[in-house]
């Protein structure tokens, strides 16, 4: 009987990089290499890892691939959209640490000069790759190496909501939560990368994807468990959607 | 080094603004900046100048992500720059130190203003160890030339500009509000250095690249010819060693330096940017009174001209060294001379007046050459 395959490596990723088992960062790379294969964009495409557990995610692509400093990766992605008078597609793909902490005024700006570029941020809620410390996002009462009694908002303030706060600036095209728990958000999240990835092809302004994540071995829990704490309390705390989406700004 | 070509015109101009002159010469139309006194005339010139040349300005939100918008840029193979004053150069270390790590080549202008901290927002020299030894972390190098006039800053951004692309490494220009400030004739002579060799590791985009080969750039030491096993540590070390070796063949050819009415010198004063010009006049005072006194000028700040400074320790000239800080570049001087001969300083205390904008002038200068020497 003749096989057929049904299931794969996406064909723009000849590596893999490991992972801590029940991660989902294969899955944001996964459907990063389906996105530019299926946009047909990998000849102009630049992509830009963050500092902490996605600084690889564009190496596994045969596409040109860059590690940035910690927080910098828009900043690295506006000076390389300019040099090449606009011509590459460029995405960066940090972390919620990377991004909304030491990276939160090189985002705000970005989007604040309306740059032609797409972030995607992968919120796990605490510092993976560090061995899970305490993050903007991460959850009252959450515990972390550095919350060791919980988050207390007294102390330590209230999780960010990144794609709300992009909402109020003009220059954002286009912003938006998803998760990764389940095949119909997959879908969901594969469906809001590509929409980001075209308001930056159709000129329209900044675009930002944030993607709910687990982290089961920092959170210290069984990958089933992380999945049922991500449904339970981070979906509880973040809501999915679209916050802003538009095809002009005036 | 030939003259390529020169605009019929000669132009009135400040230091800050050759910078311009200089990088468009150099075929660089990409800048990008942050407002900080005394070199806001850099970055408002390229604001005006770079959009009518098919060029780019962009203002970042701050030092940290100007410099990060060149490590960029300089990873597409473009030619970059941005320029900055001391307390600002101060936010690009850690981006500088990855270019240098990364192998990136690009140009930093740093316009030096007072400190530590904030300082004052007038000139100074106390930046020379910072841009000499790698203001960022690991070690790296750099060159750096100190311009002591406008005609001058607008050829050393030229050759910056060659130095970068042929060592794929971040090249520093430091200047002083006082050299940068200073208006002054200009004729642009647009200067031919030589062939460079070819980007082919710059990220444009697979498509871009002859056979369609990919590119990587990661924020940490990294080999001219990227593999991507690079990415297993195991050749960390490697490329550690590409980059000293490297380093190791800049500070044996690239320096340079400039001697005055050395030959006979008794005494030897060394000195660079505002307090070079200062110094030249104080030479010229003390062989007016038939004082044996000549003056040496680093171009390079490093590398440093070591060998010619030994050699003359050797033959027993003595040494004073002038620079508007606490005494930086001294070190160097004493390293070079090996104790075999006095090294005198005149420094930022020794200025004409307290005030952010004291100098130190020629007077001050001739005088302590004459106490060395005993005339």
């Amino acid at each position: 009987m003749e096989k057929e395959k049904v299931y794969g490596r996406p064909k723009l990723m000849p590596i893999s990089i490991a992972h801590c088992p029940g991660c989902t960062h294969g899955l944001v790379e996964k459907i990063l290499a389906e996105v530019i294969d299926e946009m047909g964009i990998g000849g102009d495409f630049i992509g830009i890892g963050g500092v902490g557990c996605g600084m690889g995610t564009f190496v596994v692509m045969d596409i040109d691939a860059i590690g940035a400093p910690h927080g910098p990766a828009l900043a690295l992605g506006t000076g390389i959209k300019h040099a090449l008078f606009e011509k590459p597609i460029i995405v960066t793909a940090q972390g919620d640490g990377d991004c909304a902490a030491i990276g939160m005024g090189y985002l705000i700006n970005t989007a604040v000069r309306a740059e032609r570029l797409t972030c995607l941020m992968v919120n796990n809620g605490n510092y993976g790759t560090t061995g899970g410390q305490m993050a903007p996002t991460t959850l009252i009462g959450q515990v972390t190496t550095t919350s060791p009694k919980g988050r207390d908002p007294k102390r330590f303030g209230y999780p960010v909501h990144v794609p709300e706060i992009l909402a109020n600036i003009k220059g954002v095209a286009y912003c938006a939560r998803t998760v990764l728990n389940s095949p119909a958000n997959y879908t969901r999240t594969k469906k809001y990368v590509k929409t980001a990835i075209q308001k930056q092809i159709d000129d329209v302004g900044f675009s930002f994807v944030e993607i709910l994540a687990v982290c089961p071995p920092d959170w210290h829990m069984k990958p089933i468990e992380a999945l049922e704490f991500l449904e339970e309390k981070t979906m509880a705390e973040f809501p999915l959607g679209e916050f802003k989406n538009v095809d002009h700004i005036d | 080094m030939v003259v390529k070509a020169v605009e019929e015109e000669k132009v009135l101009v400040q230091g800050n603004e050759a910078i311009g002159w200089g990088a468009i010469a150099a075929d660089c139309l990409h800048f990008y900046g942050y407002p900080i006194t005394p070199q806001n005339e850099v970055i408002e010139w390229f604001a005006r100048e770079l959009p009518e040349r098919g060029g780019r300005f962009i203002q970042g939100e701050s030092e940290m992500a100007v410099m990060n918008m060149l490590v960029g840029a300089a990873m597409t193979g473009t030619r970059v720059m941005t320029s900055t004053s001391s307390v600002g150069f101060d936010l690009m270390q850690e981006s500088l130190s990855h270019s240098a790590g990364a192998q990136l080549p690009c140009v930093i202008v740093n316009v030096q203003r007072g400190g530590p901290g904030g300082g004052s927002t007038q000139h100074s020299q106390m930046d020379y160890l910072q841009v000499t030894r790698g203001g960022g972390n690991g070690g790296y190098k750099n060159v750096v030339l100190a311009p002591t006039s406008a005609q001058e800053t607008f050829e050393l951004m030229q050759l910056a500009f060659y130095l970068a692309d042929k060592w794929r490494n971040p090249t520093i220009i430091l200047t002083d509000a006082i050299v940068g400030q200073t208006a002054e004739i200009l004729e642009r002579k647009v200067l031919d250095f030589g062939p460079l060799p070819d980007k082919d590791w710059a990220l444009r985009g697979k498509a871009q690249q002859k056979e369609g080969k990919r590119n990587i750039s990661f924020c940490g030491p990294m080999r001219k010819t990227f593999v991507i096993t690079d990415l297993l540590s195991s050749t960390w070390l490697l490329a550690v060693k590409e980059l000293g070796e490297k380093w190791e063949q800049m500070e044996k050819t690239e320096v340079r330096y400039e001697t005055y009415k050395t030959e006979d010198a008794q005494l030897i004063v060394v000195a660079f940017g505002y307090v070079a010009r200062v110094s030249r006049k104080a030479v010229d005072m003390a062989r007016s009174e038939g004082i044996k006194v000549g003056l040496l000028r680093p171009i390079t700040l490093w590398p440093f001209p070591y060998d010619i400074i030994r050699e003359k320790a050797r033959e027993g000239c003595k040494f004073l060294v002038a620079e508007d800080n606490l005494g930086q570049m001294l070190w160097d001087v004493r390293y070079a001379v090996e104790g075999r001969s006095d090294v005198g300083f005149v420094g930022i205390l020794d200025r004409h007046n307290t005030s952010p904008g004291g100098m130190i002038l020629p007077g001050r200068v001739l005088e302590e050459t004459k106490k060395m020497l005993g005339v």
